[in-house]
């Protein structure tokens, strides 16, 4: 069975139409790239699918191991394997993140009926994935995101991927405001967590990021729905011609 | 003990409860004679309304309509329905002085040997026998005020606490107020706290209800003096029964290069009300001061309070937040005075309101009145909804909405809260700010 089917979506907000008429399977174990301008929708497909809201469905389903993801609140979703690795993750002050990164995965693990997990086992876990990511212990004592460079954000991302471990993560634009060096960091996070069973689906509007994540599909998505559909090779054509021809279609 | 308040009049009522407990309240002569020209002063001016600016978001005649008669003195089953309440809100490591339906109770207080330079009395026993310079100070209060004036000419008992120049008090001290009555009444207490030169100490206050108490009216008024160079941390708990009523006040003088640094919360109470004044009488003085209310239901609770910069170079920073739940109502009234002669005064007001419900309600009113050409004030409010863009963050990452919710309005309350130094106190402030989290989810 497919782990996400995304059929036929149509989205609105407020009075405009963003996504109309967009589908996308994605299989366990593989790596979908989004590439488009910007404005495209692809930021909005992303948010449908973790459930942000402000965004009115009206009409097609989305599919998540065949159950109707539509009907999930955010955070069921959260516990089913979503995992949407925001654009600009959101600072929040006084939340240490050490105590956010157990309440949530604790919370992820009760709603799914597993125990919680004790301190210790947490604290080992963390200290692994984090140091694999190079973020210093005393960040993880820092209310969330705060004051966080934006490496420092994305790195604190893909740390939340690699503890939640997650069936299907969505990564946002993760190169947007990061040097070559923080994304080769990053992109070295995601690589890691690949395998057979986690797909991902990796929104960006360069293809710079694909030369670190490769991706076994590419789509090209204009005015709300994919135009395109192919292999890693498709990304670097569009580097050359850009994406002015799918835009005047 | 059981006053029949036939007349509906608030005046006249409480007039045949304050005939009925004069020979209950302690003192006489002179000590008399102030209490009963507070009682006049109060007479006059009745219950306050919201036609009197500094009451009008909290109509006490509407919200309260009479004073309650004066609670009996505990019984043995009022003492240790009380002694059973003390298990909830007893703190780890203070001493712990005791107040039952505004009586101090031996019992339950610890009177120990105290450190060197520690002393500790109760109102009655000073107002019967101690000096009369002490007495005086103890009811001199401002009779403009009527309900001051009620507690003055009311109040039954109180702790006295002195602490001598250069001690320093390494254990906190926990003044607890349980109400344990039986059927509803009023309680009045006023206490002293005297921190000498030099001195520093960490003073607890707790208003709490033991199980099964009847609706309530607990009206206290603290009279501080912290010394020259002295420190004073302060905290105030107000967790009283949600059918009670709170009314109370501080007169706090500050000397020279004195510190305050105090922290209340209130998360009980039907109708509370705080009226803290803080003088400056020494220059070089600094008050840091951070308020929390967790209200919801009905709850109304009022913090007004008065700084006032009388000598130059002091410093005050006041950060009142409010959580306001369901169809509460928070209200901060912050006067902050610099008189022409306090010169360098740097003085800054800060209120923030989180409404969690359409129906919730908060009053800011900051009242800036600078008479000094050479001084930094300022003042500023924030009122609003918990952040949609980082409640759908938590949400994201696994955490149910109320639980999300749960932990923003920690993490508001928190910055607050970590203004405590002690470590066991914050602890004790974190594990009531958690109850009321989980009553709320």
């Amino acid at each position: 069975m497919a782990l996400l089917e995304v059929k036929d979506l149509q989205v609105r907000v407020e009075d405009r139409e963003i996504l109309h008429g967009l589908s996308l399977t994605v299989n366990p174990g593989e790596v979908h790239a989004i590439m488009g301008p910007n404005g495209s929708g692809k930021s909005t497909l992303s948010h449908v699918i973790a459930g942000k809201p402000g965004y009115e469905v009206t009409g097609g389903q989305i599919l998540f191991r065949g159950e109707d993801l539509l009907e999930m609140e955010p955070d069921e979703r959260a516990a089913k394997g979503v995992f949407l690795a925001f654009q600009y993750p959101v600072e929040i002050p006084g939340v240490a993140t050490m105590n956010f990164l157990r309440t949530a995965l604790n919370a992820q693990r009760k709603a799914r009926g597993e125990s919680e997990y004790s301190t210790p086992d947490f604290l080992k876990k963390v200290r692994e994935v984090s140091k694999s990511l190079n973020i210093p212990q005393d960040m993880l004592k820092r209310g969330v995101n705060v004051g966080f460079s934006g490496g420092e954000k994305k790195r604190n991302e893909i740390l939340q991927m690699a503890l939640f471990e997650p069936s299907l993560c969505i990564l946002d634009e993760m190169d947007s405001g990061l040097d070559i060096d923080a994304l080769r960091i990053a992109a070295d996070g995601v690589n890691a967590l690949r395998s057979l069973e986690r797909a991902m689906v990796v929104i960006t509007h360069y293809q710079r990021l694909l030369n670190y994540i490769v991706p076994d599909y590419v789509h090209v998505m204009a005015k709300g729905s994919v135009v395109k559909t192919g292999g890693k090779e498709l990304a670097l054509q569009l580097e050359e011609s850009g994406y002015a021809q799918f835009e005047d279609a | 003990m059981n006053v029949v308040l036939a007349k509906t009049d608030t005046g006249r009522a409480v007039s045949t409860s304050f005939a009925f407990a004069r020979e209950r309240l302690p003192g006489s002569g002179k000590v008399a004679e102030q209490r009963r020209q507070a009682f006049e002063a109060f007479e006059r001016a009745g219950l306050p309304h919201r036609r009197i600016e500094d009451w009008k978001y909290t109509d006490l005649r509407a919200l309260m309509r009479e004073v309650l008669p004066l609670a009996a003195s505990p019984d043995t089953t009022a003492l240790s329905r009380a002694e059973a309440a003390l298990k909830l809100h007893a703190i780890e490591g203070t001493r712990r002085l005791v107040l039952v339906d505004g009586v101090f109770a031996p019992k339950l207080s610890d009177l120990g040997k105290g450190e060197k330079g520690f002393s500790v009395r109760t109102l009655r026993e000073v107002l019967e026998t101690g000096d009369g310079a002490l007495q005086g100070e103890l009811l001199a209060s401002d009779n403009s005020d009527p309900m001051i004036a009620l507690n003055t000419a009311m109040a039954t008992d109180g702790v006295v606490i002195e602490i001598a120049n250069g001690t320093v008090l390494e254990q906190p001290l926990h003044v607890v107020h349980v109400a344990s009555v039986g059927t509803p009444a009023a309680m009045f207490t006023r206490s002293l706290f005297r921190l000498g030169r030099d001195a520093s100490a960490t003073l607890v206050e707790s208003f709490v209800a033991a199980e099964g108490t009847e609706a309530y009216q607990a009206y206290d008024s603290l009279i501080v003096s912290v010394g020259d160079n002295a420190r004073l941390d302060h905290l105030r708990l107000v967790e009283d029964g949600l059918d009670a009523f709170n009314i109370a006040s501080a007169a706090v003088t500050l000397g020279a290069h004195a510190q305050l640094n105090t922290f209340g919360m209130v998360s009980g109470a039907s109708v509370s009300r705080y009226q803290p004044t803080i003088v400056f009488a020494g220059e070089g003085a600094r008050v840091d001061t951070n308020g929390v209310n967790l209200i919801k239901g009905r709850q109304h609770a009022d913090t007004t309070m008065f700084m006032d910069h009388a000598v130059p170079h002091c410093a005050s920073r006041e950060v009142f937040r409010a959580v306001i739940d369901d169809r509460a109502h928070s209200v901060f009234q912050g006067r902050i005075v610099v008189r022409p002669d306090a010169q360098k005064t740097d003085a800054k007001m800060m209120t923030r309101a989180l409404l969690l419900s359409d129906e919730a309600e908060a009053d800011n009113k900051p009242e800036l009145e600078i008479f000094a050409d050479d001084v930094t004030c300022g003042h500023g409010a924030t009122t609003g909804a918990l952040d949609e863009s980082l409640l759908f963050y938590l949400r994201a990452r696994g955490l149910p909405e109320r639980e999300a919710q749960a932990l923003l309005i920690q993490a508001f309350v928190g910055e607050a809260i970590e203004s405590i130094a002690n470590d066991s106190l914050r602890e004790h402030v974190i594990a009531a700010a958690q109850r009321w989290l989980e009553a709320r989810a």
